[in-house]
């Protein structure tokens, strides 16, 4: 069903039509450079959008709510609230009264309009840099956009105009359309049900994908996002599936007797799944054609190897290997052959994943004790830790490569596990809204 | 998967063990042969009393179905070796039963790991059993990683217990 009244969700951009003429005249444009050790969140106001049709009151309210919502959960931007308004805006086509949103210090200025008709949305906005008291454009140099999508879509419109934004202002990807599908966790430790969830990245449109019947782990997109690949012991021993989101059809991927799958991911093409393979007590890295089912090794060691996971451009693998004596992280050629260790530092890496934009690899460490989600670059060079708990474990990229969503499972008797976010700079660490527990959450790409 | 405890009087003499041993999700890889395995109890096949030496209850608290790892090791101690050569001895005479051997790992380490840590622990009781001469078709292994804690406790008291490897036996012919 979510499926199907996604594919209605054609969305368009038709920016031309909407645009302003560019005007470049002010030296300093709205900017946030996100690498900047010290933002102060930037202000903005975003009032209620504009209903166009008599169906729209409610949804042009709740346009807005969800776009501050998008651009605050950064902890880059800090919305103005409405009280404290001087002017408000009545026409989405009137001139902006720059005046009096500078006056209460916002920076931008976003504004909407909605029209409903039956199960039909059209959404557009623009959004201005108040102090230079122009329109912000795109890198196109577009000004306003437009999306068009259905009723029970409206949250994924707010999302893309939140992207837009933040792109505009940011100068990076936007992240805010885009699901994460998790493992949702409920019970005491010594008897923790397990489930797939699926959900929209901010918790929304919460769907479960299993039941709680059979221990499930480590969910992971197909590049697409129609497809999640994960481990399931419902036949008695750990295998991997691959499920169709949109039907909830799963498959069981060839495995043979005897032996133990799991830890599965896919290639960027979405052909090939590579993945751990436990037989006779020795773990090694396998890949497969999702279709064929064939299997070619990838590694043969007697050391343990798993949490493989590809480079962007599929040429390369980064996995964990023992092999050293301590798990520590590796990168090989995607078809195999040698492997060169990257992680140096004090203590244990684990579940290496490979940054969306490829310039780093976010992975585990358990140091004395502790912890930590960290990133490095692939030359192992510039590690930084951006959690440290009890036990953090877990790291799955936003489709920008700038936030981590994680798993933190906390200490004693009473532990419980639950996702939490973090920025690579370490900032803007919280929790992810969950109806319950929850654990090895998997980022989807942007929607499309 | 959590079945209807049907048969309460016959095991009712583990109910002190049943308490401590809720490896309830290890039977499905044996051809139903769990189907009579009660809530909180090893599944598998449990028949018969304590004092009845061809009992698997018998091998569940005499001989002790169960063996202990060193941090991050999955290599036997004196101890587990003494406790297998009870199973071994177990299983030469009780020939019509097969067994499953689950690996399990304590909570320090990434899932991923730990199920290749446990698939390593349960392979060398494995091996140790071939040594001693029991047949290779008569044992599997399964790991479940850190999923299965029996002691929930965030302390050494409590890894020492998780990092096992618990032999659960079944009557039959395994299938798969």
């Amino acid at each position: 069903m979510l499926t199907r009244l996604l594919g209605l969700l054609a969305l368009c951009a038709m920016a031309a039509t909407l645009a302003l003429a560019p005007n470049q005249s002010h030296a300093q444009p709205l900017r946030i450079v996100i690498d900047d050790p010290t933002i102060e969140p930037l202000p903005f106001a975003v009032p209620s959008f504009q209903p166009e049709s008599g169906e729209a009151g409610q949804m042009a309210v709740d346009l807005a709510r969800v776009v501050s919502e998008d651009l605050t959960g950064t902890g880059l931007f800090r919305e103005i609230p409405a009280s404290a308004y001087i002017s408000t805006v009545s026409d989405f086509n009137a001139p902006v009264e720059y005046a009096d949103w500078k006056a209460i210090n916002a920076q931008a200025l976003i504004t909407g309009a909605v029209n409903v008709s039956g199960n039909s949305v059209n959404v557009k906005f623009r959004v201005y840099d108040v102090f230079s008291g122009e329109e912000l454009l795109d890198g196109n140099g577009q000004g306003g956009l437009h999306f068009s999508g259905t009723v029970d879509g409206w949250r994924r419109m707010a999302h893309k105009v939140a992207d837009a934004v933040y792109s505009r202002i940011t100068g990076e990807g936007g992240y805010f359309d885009s699901r994460v599908v998790y493992v949702s966790e409920t019970g005491p430790k010594d008897d923790r049900q397990k489930r797939l969830a699926i959900m929209d990245y901010d918790g929304a449109n919460l769907k479960y994908l299993t039941e709680s019947g059979s221990i499930v782990l480590a969910p992971r997109f197909s590049p697409d996002g129609n497809r999640v690949l994960y481990t399931s012991y419902e036949s008695g021993f750990p295998r991997i599936y691959v499920l169709d989101i949109g039907s909830v059809q799963r498959r069981a991927l060839e495995s043979a007797e005897g032996s133990m799958a799991f830890a599965p991911r896919f290639s960027p093409s979405g052909q090939t799944v590579v993945y751990s393979l436990s037989q006779g007590g020795n773990t090694d890295i396998f890949s497969m054609d999702i279709n064929s089912g064939q299997s070619v090794r990838l590694t043969n060691t007697p050391a343990i190897e798993t949490a493989p996971s590809f480079s962007p451009d599929g040429s390369k693998i980064v996995f964990e290997s023992d092999r050293s004596g301590s798990p520590q992280l590796y990168v090989m050629p995607a078809t195999g052959g040698e492997a060169t260790r990257i992680s140096f530092g004090e203590g244990r890496y684990g579940t290496p994943v490979w940054s969306p934009r490829g310039d780093l690899v976010a992975f585990t460490k358990q140091n004395k004790g502790r912890f930590h989600i960290g990133v490095m670059r692939l030359d192992g060079s510039e590690e930084r830790l951006l959690t440290a708990s009890f036990l953090d474990e877990g790291p799955t990229w936003a489709p920008n490569g700038r936030v981590i969503m994680f798993a933190r499972e906390t200490q004693g008797a009473g532990g419980s596990s639950s996702l939490y976010s973090v920025d690579i700079s370490g900032r803007n660490l919280k929790p992810v809204r969950t109806p319950e527990g929850g654990s090895d959450p998997s980022w989807s790409p942007l929607q499309k | 998967m959590k079945r209807i405890l049907t048969s309460t009087l016959l095991i009712s003499a583990l109910a002190v063990s049943a308490c401590t041993n809720p490896d309830r999700f290890g039977a499905d890889g044996m051809g139903g042969a769990g189907a009579n395995a009660g809530a909180g109890v090893n599944s598998g096949v449990v028949t018969g009393s304590a004092n009845d030496p061809t009992s698997t209850a018998y091998f569940q608290q005499a001989v002790g179905d169960r063996v202990l790892f060193l941090v991050d090791q999955s290599s036997l101690t004196d101890v587990g070796r003494a406790t297998l050569d009870g199973q071994v001895a177990w299983l030469q005479t009780n020939t019509d039963y097969q067994a499953v051997i689950e690996g399990h790992a304590d909570e320090q380490g990434t899932r991923e790991y730990n199920i290749a840590l446990g698939g390593r622990r349960a392979n060398a009781v494995r091996e140790y059993m071939i040594s001693r001469g029991i047949a290779a078709s008569r044992l599997k292994t399964i790991s479940y990683g850190k999923e299965r804690p029996i002691e929930i406790c965030s302390e050494e008291a409590c890894y020492a217990k998780n990092r096992r490897a618990v032999t659960v036996l079944a009557g039959g012919a395994l299938t798969s």
